[in-house]
């Protein structure tokens, strides 16, 4: 039989593993943007587990309004970056400099 | 025996996960997030939510990562350049995510969340999970769905004025232009003589 904490420890280490992704990979937007994608997965588990150990469906729909957005948001960020690349040759954040931010 | 499943799944997640962090190739990090997607939709199933698993295998696996994979493959990248930095970074971001381990670690491991408050109550056992779904959606949160709907349709937009090219393969007409065209920009009057017949 699983256990709340288990999962709860499962979502907590793949949530530190993408946050840590972003700190190795900050360089690469296509990297980033995968690692944002495992961080939504890590609170979709915690949301799924909380609704199944309290029997309580609605957590599940906020799983789903959750996957609709992070569709959106990968979507769009995917148009981003093909366009940053046809215009500057490259998807290094490093060299983004044109706003001197 | 489902905890022998559980375990075996999430191990498999969680290497994935550590693998789209570390690996070098972008298309291989891209195949490793799709295994760590099918694995957390095995958890999922565990946990009785099979209609989020079998969305999620269909609209991540199925779509997104396709998306991902198409543009990695579209992009011609420099590897070098972009992998700089890693090694500097590793210590700190190791740090960083041990830190936090241990904080969030502390919270959901402690004796609350292993009270009887959060006893398996198996709702699905008895009901068809995506009936339920189905209930809550469309009664309770039905405003919320519709607005769902017009976020895709604003990201369908945003992505195609996006990435769509001023290439010269699109035959679209300027109506501004057409409008304002005068008839001095487009006929000439040529006087000249007429010819004489020759011979």
């Amino acid at each position: 039989m699983i256990t709340l904490p288990e999962v709860l420890l499962l979502a907590t280490l793949l949530f530190c593993i993408s946050v840590a992704g972003i700190f190795l990979n900050r360089k690469n937007v296509l990297i980033l943007l995968m690692c944002i994608e495992l961080m939504l997965l890590s609170v979709n588990i915690n949301f799924i587990a909380f609704s199944h150990f309290l029997g309580d469906i609605h957590g599940q729909v906020f799983v789903f309004f959750i996957l609709t957005v992070a569709a959106a948001e990968s979507a769009i960020g995917l148009a981003i970056l093909v366009v940053m690349f046809r215009n500057r040759d490259t998807i290094n954040v490093g060299e983004l400099d044109s706003m001197k931010g | 025996m489902t905890q022998i499943i559980f375990y075996i799944f999430g191990a498999m997640l969680l290497l994935s996960a550590t693998m789209v962090v570390v690996i070098k190739n972008p298309i291989h990090a891209a195949l490793f997030l799709v295994l760590s997607f099918f694995s957390s939709a095995a958890v999922w199933l565990l946990l009785n939510a099979e209609f989020l698993a079998i969305a999620l295998v269909l609209v991540y696996v199925g779509a997104v990562m396709v998306l991902f994979l198409f543009v990695v493959m579209m992009l011609d990248i420099n590897l070098a350049t972009l992998r700089e930095g890693f090694a500097r970074y590793f210590p700190l971001g190791i740090i960083i995510a041990l830190l936090m381990v241990i904080a969030m670690g502390m919270v959901v491991g402690s004796d609350y969340f292993a009270s009887d408050t959060y006893k398996q109550i198996s709702i699905s056992a008895t009901q068809s999970n995506t009936k339920l779904l189905g209930l809550a959606i469309y009664t309770d949160y039905l405003y919320q769905f519709e607005i769902a709907g017009a976020i895709l349709l604003v990201a369908i937009i945003a992505a195609i004025s996006l990435s769509m090219s001023k290439s010269k393969i699109t035959k679209s007409t300027h109506p501004n232009e057409q409008v304002l065209a005068k008839k001095e920009d487009r006929l000439r009057v040529v006087k000249m003589k007429s010819e004489e017949k020759k011979g």
